[in-house]
Order: structure tokens, then C-alpha cells, then sequence
């Protein structure tokens, strides 16, 4: 892949901070989608667009845009998911890829109770630091409906590790 | 303690806690803590909370990243895999203007194509222990087949040439697909091993492959212009992955 715009450093520079950003990429899908096969899919899919974007990638914040690819592209994954939910147990080859890990299982238990929008807030500011203003960027919408995502996912996560905990079964 | 003379809102005990405060307030904002309690146990609750989630998920940051994510591998996948989908970012690049392009961008979802592999799994355990009548059209009316297929599922059908793997066609049939006809094709090796190329209509224009084991089988899944194949087959990963790039690269030729 040529960047035709950019010259050969400046490709690197881009393919660098692309690559300074798996980790982080892989702890927010995780946590997004948790199930750690999903979650590499999901960092492979960002991955792979960002640098077919490379080209059309004209400067700007690097971290932000991995953040809006991976994030568009669970909402797509869970939005078919809902669709067609029956399809799924019988492809899962990995049922065990999630949950296994026992310990702090109740936030990620509560995580997976909340709206998909107010998890991603929830996990852009909380675990991976954004600022409102990027995640308003990220989420297309106003800073005031970050915040208010941001404090009912709060009201509800505290609500779920404080014990009421809904009798939602999960449905993979 | 004096009460800051404006009262605090909730979001400011949010943006208190997320770093958002101007530095000016955050002096009112710790009085008016010390003065609500139950102000003060929730923005606790809410730093905990934080601090559990690190404590759940950073270890990922320091785990070892996965081969299949290493960059030089994810810009070594064949370019041709990816054309499709950059007309249509360039045109949502040029419209969008802004982060939010990428909503309006080609995002292929995997699990449309689960689904999709499914039907074709199904279909090839279906047919392919059929021993008389695999098959509506045997392999060697090719040309019939082919323009049959084509005329009924709406895309250039084409029975790729694997002779070179060893693999020759048994024929094919017509099925149900997700969104309309499918087309079906078998082709078999001298020992019996058989491998099928199901090919329907897709919602996505273009993916890349995806594999997914079920049972003996194995099955590789992507999409092209709009048509999504599966390749399937038993047993070996690395004989099916040979067999699905070969069609690959003659579906790719011909132009889907």
C-alpha cells in the first residue's frame, strides 16, 4: 500500500501510531464485546480499515479514529446480531472465551447490562481516558449526550455491583 | 464551611471525577463534596468503579499481540481484498467531513456472515455424503451450469477451474439463500474428500475471509461486489485455505 499524499515517513509515522494503539484497542474490545475472540475480530476489522484508509487518512488525531472505527463496527456486529440472534450458538466455537476469567467477572457482568451506547461511554472515559469532546466525536453526538450517557451507565453499573442485579441472562 | 455560591450540578461531579472540571471549580466542588455526603459516597463509587475496571482489563495491554493483529500481517492481506471498500469510505470520507464518517463507511459486521456460513455448512453436509444425486447439473455441462446459475441468482456464476489442486467439479445446484437464489457448487478429489462453494447475496459488499469449524467441517467465509462465498469442507485448515484461495483468485478475476 502507497500513501500517494504523504511521503514514505510520513506513512511510517501513521503506521506507527497505528501500531502504538493494538493494546488499548484490544483492552476497549474486550471490554466492549467481551469475548476475547469477538474482541481480536473487532481490533483485526479496525485494523485492517484503517490502514485501507492510510491514504485518505489526512492528519488529525490517530487514536481517536481507531476508536470511532472499533466502536462503529460493534454497533454493525451487535446490530446483525440482534437480527439474526438464533444463528449464533450454533457457530460459537469458543463458549469458554468468555467469563472464564473469574476474577472481576461482576463488572464485567455489570458492563454487559448496560445499553451499547452507554457502555462505550462508559469504557472511552472510564478505562480508556477520552476526553467528552472526543467521545462526542466518536459517538457523532453532543457533548450533553455523552454526559448524560455517561451518568446513567454510571448510576447503573453502581446499581448492578451493588446488588440489584438484573435477572438478565446473556445472550451470546 | 461556606457553600459554594453556585450550587454544583451532576455534571459537574462527573466532569470533577473525569478531569473535564475547569481547575477554577474544583474548589467548589470539594467543599460542596464535604458538605453532601452522599454526593461524596457516589463520586467514591465512581472512582472505585474505575479503578475496577482497570484492575479487570488492563492486564490486556501488557498481553503479547496476537500474530493475526501484527500490523506488517493485517497490511500483507492481498490488496485486491480490499478495493471494494475504498470507494465507498473515499465517497463517506468526502460527505462525512468529519469523525462521523465513518458511520456512513462499508463496516462489514462478521456475523452476517456467521449466518451466511451456516447455510452453507448446512447445505454442504446435506449434500455432500450424497452418493447418486449430489447434484442437479453434473460438472461436465460447465457452460449449462454456469449460465443456468447465472440467470437465476443475478450474478456472473462461475465454476472456478481447481484441477490444479486436485479437485474436479461434480456439478451444482440451485438453494434458497438468505436474500434470494444461491448457487452451489461440488467438486470432488481422487481420494472422496469433497469441497463445496455455496455464493449467495450479500448486505455486505466486502469482507475478509473469516473461518469458522463446525463438526468435521471447516468453512471459509467473504464477500465480494455485493456476493458472499463459503468455502467448505472436512478436516484440514491449511487444504481448505488452498482450495478457498483458488477460488478466491478466479472469482476475483472474473469479476464475481
Amino acid at each position: 500500500m502507497r500513501a500517494d499524499r504523504a511521503g514514505p515517513n510520513a506513512m511510517t509515522a501513521f503506521r506507527q501510531s497505528v501500531e502504538a494503539m493494538i493494546p488499548a484497542l484490544r483492552r476497549y474490545a474486550r471490554a466492549l464485546a467481551r469475548d476475547a475472540d469477538i474482541a481480536d475480530d473487532l481490533v483485526q476489522d479496525t485494523l485492517v480499515r484503517a490502514l485501507r484508509s492510510e491514504r485518505l487518512f489526512l492528519g488529525g488525531d490517530v487514536r481517536s479514529w481507531l476508536y470511532t472505527i472499533l466502536t462503529n463496527l460493534n454497533k454493525n456486529r451487535r446490530r446483525s446480531l440482534a437480527r439474526r440472534p438464533q444463528f449464533m450458538p450454533l457457530l460459537d466455537n469458543n463458549p469458554d472465551a468468555s467469563g472464564t476469567e473469574a476474577e472481576g467477572r461482576d463488572i464485567a457482568r455489570a458492563l454487559a447490562t448496560l445499553a451499547e451506547e452507554q457502555r462505550a461511554v462508559l469504557l472511552l472515559v472510564m478505562l480508556e481516558g477520552l476526553s467528552y469532546r472526543e467521545v462526542a466525536d466518536i459517538q457523532a453526538v453532543p457533548i450533553g449526550t455523552v454526559m448524560s450517557r455517561l451518568a446513567r451507565a454510571r448510576a447503573h453499573v453502581k446499581a448492578v455491583l451493588e446488588g440489584e442485579r438484573p435477572a438478565l441472562r446473556r445472550v451470546k | 464551611m461556606t457553600e459554594p455560591t453556585i450550587p454544583v450540578t451532576e455534571d459537574e461531579l462527573h466532569a470533577y471525577v473525569d478531569n473535564e472540571l475547569p481547575a477554577e471549580r474544583r474548589g467548589d466542588v470539594e467543599a460542596w463534596l464535604a458538605a453532601h455526603p452522599e454526593d461524596a459516597e457516589r463520586v467514591q463509587s465512581w472512582i472505585s468503579m474505575a479503578e475496577e475496571l482497570h484492575a479487570r482489563y488492563d492486564s490486556i495491554i501488557n498481553e503479547p499481540v496476537p500474530k493475526r493483529l501484527e500490523l506488517e500481517r493485517v497490511a500483507q492481506q492481498p490488496r485486491k481484498w480490499l478495493y471494494g471498500a475504498i470507494a465507498a469510505s473515499l465517497i463517506a470520507f468526502a460527505t462525512g467531513g468529519g469523525v462521523g464518517w465513518f458511520a456512513h463507511g462499508a463496516a462489514a459486521s462478521p456475523s452476517v456472515f456467521q449466518s451466511f456460513t451456516l447455510d452453507a455448512l448446512d447445505a454442504h453436509r446435506l449434500y455432500v455424503v450424497e452418493v447418486r444425486h449430489p447434484v442437479d447439473v453434473p460438472g461436465d455441462q460447465r457452460a449449462h451450469l454456469q449460465a443456468w446459475l447465472t440467470k437465476r441468482c443475478g450474478w456472473d456464476v462461475h465454476a472456478p477451474d481447481l484441477e490444479g489442486t486436485g479437485l474436479k467439479l461434480v456439478g451444482g445446484r440451485l438453494l434458497p439463500g438468505p436474500g434470494g437464489p444461491a448457487s452451489f457448487l461440488m467438486y470432488e478429489g481422487p481420494s472422496g474428500e469433497r469441497f463445496t462453494i455455496y455464493a449467495a447475496k450479500a448486505t455486505t459488499a466486502e469482507t475478509q475471509m473469516r473461518y469458522t469449524a463446525s463438526g468435521n467441517d471447516g468453512a471459509l467465509a467473504w464477500a465480494e461486489r455485493g456476493v458472499g462465498f463459503v468455502v467448505t469442507g472436512g478436516g484440514d485448515r491449511d487444504r481448505l485455505t488452498q482450495v478457498a484461495r483458488l477460488v478466491y483468485d478466479q472469482t476475483e478475476k472474473i469479476g464475481g
